[in-house]
C-alpha cells in the first residue's frame, strides 16, 4: 500500500500546468480539461476551483466558502477536503 | 483516446427528439501521414494520404476557429508524425487563440530540444509520446526503426524537463504484452503523469497485421489484473488508462462513445470523419472542410447522421438496456467481421457472431505471422 495523498488546512493547492479550468459557452457551465480528458463541473465544484489560484491556502478558501454561502465551517472543510483530494487522485490538482 | 475522453461526461445527448446533435467535445486533427515509424497497427488507413494532398496552414487555422465556435474543448494534433509539419508551432498557436486544449501526440523521434521549447513556448497543453515496447530491442523492431527507444527516452526527457505533463502511450499485442510491468515503471520512472495502456484495435494496418498482433486470451486477462493492480498501487502518481482488447470480451465498447456524439476526426486532406476506420464502410460520403464548415459537416454531412442515435440499430440493440452505454459498439468493426456495418458489434454476447470472433482471436494468436509494416505506396494484398 502506498500513502494516499493527504491535505492540511495550510496546503496550498493549484492546478497543474497541462490542467486548465475554462467556462464551457456552447454546453453551459465549467470544465476542467485536462489530458484526454473533461470534468464537467458542478457549481460547488466551480466555486471551490474558482478560489484555487495557487497562493491561498485551504483554509482561506473554506473559510471564503463559509462566508460565501453562509454555511458550517466544519461542513465545507469536509466537503472541501474530499472534493480536492478526489481531484489530486486524478492527477488534475496538486499540492503546490 | 476516446473511452477516456469522456468517462467523466455524463450528458443526455442521444435521447428522444434532437434534431441538432450536440456539440463535439475532442477532435482529432490529423496533420499528416509521414511518420517515421512503421508500426504495424497503424491506425492510419491502409491508403495513406501523401503530402501534396495535405491542407495548408490556413486551413487547418480556419478549422480549429470553426471548432472553437462549435464547441470543441480538445484538439488532439496527430498524424502520421505531427512534427513532420514545419508548421506545427503556428498551428498550436492557432488552437491557444481559439481556446483549445492542445494535445500532442508523437512519436518523439524527430523533434530537437530547440523545437519542443518553440512547441512549449507557442501554448502547447499536453505531450503523449508514443513507445512500441519497454525495451530499444523490442520498441525498434516494432517500429522498424533503429535506435527509436533511444530518442524517445531522450525526447521524454526533455519534455518533463520543459516542464509540460507527459503522457506515455503503448499499443498492446503479444510482442509486448509482457512488458506491460516495465512500461508501468518506465511511466514513472520517466515522471508521466498518465500512461496509456492500449490494447491493439483491428482496424486498417490492424486488422491486416491481426495474425501477427493477437495476444493468447490467457495473457490478456492476465495483463488486465496487472494494469488494475497498478491502477490502484500509484492512484494519485500515475493516470492509467487501459483500453482493452474486445475481441475477447463479453460487450462491446462504446467505439467513440456514440457514432457522431462527442468528437471528430479531420484527416490530413480535410475529410472529416466519426472515426480512425469511418471510411472503410461503404456507401458514406465524407464531407471535406475544403467545401464546407465544419459545424454544417457535423450537422448535415448524411454519413454523421447515419449511425448516429439509436434509430439504425437494430431491433436486438434497440431494446438493450445498454443501447446508449454502447452505443451498439462499433460500425467498423461490425463491418470488418460480419460484412454488414448496420449489425451489432459482433463482440456482442447476443451477436449471432461472438463466438466465431472468439475462435478467430484464439486462431489468430496461436499463429506467427511477420508483420506488414505501415509504409507509403505499399497496398497489402
Amino acid at each position: 500500500m502506498t500513502a494516499r495523498p493527504d491535505l492540511q488546512e495550510n496546503d496550498v493547492v493549484r492546478i497543474p500546468r497541462g490542467v486548465r479550468l475554462r467556462e464551457d459557452k456552447a454546453r453551459g457551465g465549467w470544465v476542467l480539461l485536462a489530458p484526454e480528458r473533461v470534468f464537467q463541473l458542478d457549481p460547488i465544484a466551480q466555486q471551490v476551483l474558482t478560489r484555487v489560484d495557487g497562493e491561498r491556502d485551504v483554509a482561506d478558501i473554506v473559510d471564503d466558502l463559509a462566508a460565501a454561502f453562509d454555511a458550517p465551517r466544519e461542513r465545507i472543510l469536509t466537503d472541501v477536503r474530499a472534493m480536492l483530494l478526489d481531484l489530486m487522485s486524478k492527477n488534475v490538482l496538486e499540492v503546490a | 483516446m476516446s473511452e477516456a475522453l469522456t468517462e467523466d461526461m455524463n450528458d443526455t445527448a442521444g435521447s428522444v427528439v434532437k434534431p441538432i446533435p450536440q456539440p463535439p467535445i475532442g477532435m482529432l486533427a490529423e496533420l499528416t501521414h509521414r511518420c517515421p515509424l512503421q508500426c504495424p497497427y497503424c491506425s492510419n488507413p491502409v491508403e495513406l494520404t501523401r503530402k501534396r494532398e495535405e491542407l495548408d496552414t490556413d486551413s487547418w487555422r480556419r478549422v480549429f476557429r470553426q471548432a472553437a465556435d462549435m464547441g470543441v474543448l480538445q484538439v488532439h494534433l496527430s498524424g502520421g508524425e505531427p512534427a513532420a509539419r514545419p508548421d506545427l508551432e503556428a498551428l498550436i498557436e492557432s488552437c491557444v487563440e481559439s481556446g483549445l486544449y492542445s494535445n500532442l501526440i508523437t512519436a518523439g523521434v524527430n523533434i530537437s530540444r530547440a523545437r519542443l521549447d518553440a512547441l512549449a513556448d507557442a501554448g502547447l497543453d499536453h505531450v503523449q509520446l508514443s513507445v512500441q515496447g519497454a525495451t530499444a530491442e523490442v520498441n525498434d523492431r516494432i517500429a522498424n526503426l533503429p535506435d527509436a527507444f533511444d530518442k524517445k527516452l531522450a525526447f521524454a526527457r526533455e519534455v518533463t524537463d520543459v516542464g509540460l505533463p507527459l503522457t506515455l502511450n503503448s499499443v498492446i499485442h503479444r510482442h509486448n504484452l509482457h512488458q506491460i510491468p516495465d512500461l508501468v515503471e518506465l511511466a514513472v520512472e520517466l515522471g508521466a503523469r498518465r500512461l496509456e495502456i492500449a490494447h491493439a484495435q483491428y482496424y486498417g494496418w490492424a486488422l491486416e497485421n491481426r495474425a501477427a498482433l493477437m495476444p493468447p486470451r490467457e495473457q490478456v486477462m492476465e495483463a488486465l489484473e496487472l494494469v488494475e493492480a497498478a491502477r490502484e498501487r500509484l492512484k494519485g502518481k500515475l493516470v492509467i488508462d487501459a483500453v482493452v482488447p474486445d475481441y475477447y470480451a463479453r460487450l462491446p465498447k462504446p467505439c467513440m462513445n456514440g457514432w457522431g456524439r462527442q468528437s471528430l476526426n479531420v484527416t490530413p486532406s480535410g475529410r472529416v470523419l466519426p472515426c480512425h476506420a469511418a471510411e472503410t464502410i461503404p456507401g458514406l460520403e465524407f464531407w471535406n472542410v475544403r467545401d464546407h464548415g465544419l459545424d454544417e459537416i457535423w450537422r448535415d454531412n448524411p454519413a454523421f447522421n447515419a449511425y448516429r442515435g439509436t434509430d439504425w440499430m437494430p431491433d436486438a440493440c434497440q431494446s438493450c438496456d445498454r443501447r446508449e452505454l454502447d452505443w451498439g459498439g462499433c460500425r467498423c468493426q461490425a463491418l470488418a467481421l460480419t460484412g454488414d456495418a448496420t449489425q451489432m458489434d459482433p463482440v456482442c454476447e447476443l451477436s449471432p457472431y461472438h463466438d466465431e470472433v472468439q475462435t478467430l482471436a484464439i486462431q489468430d494468436a496461436s499463429r506467427d505471422d511477420d508483420f506488414i509494416y505501415r509504409r507509403f505506396a505499399r497496398q497489402p494484398a
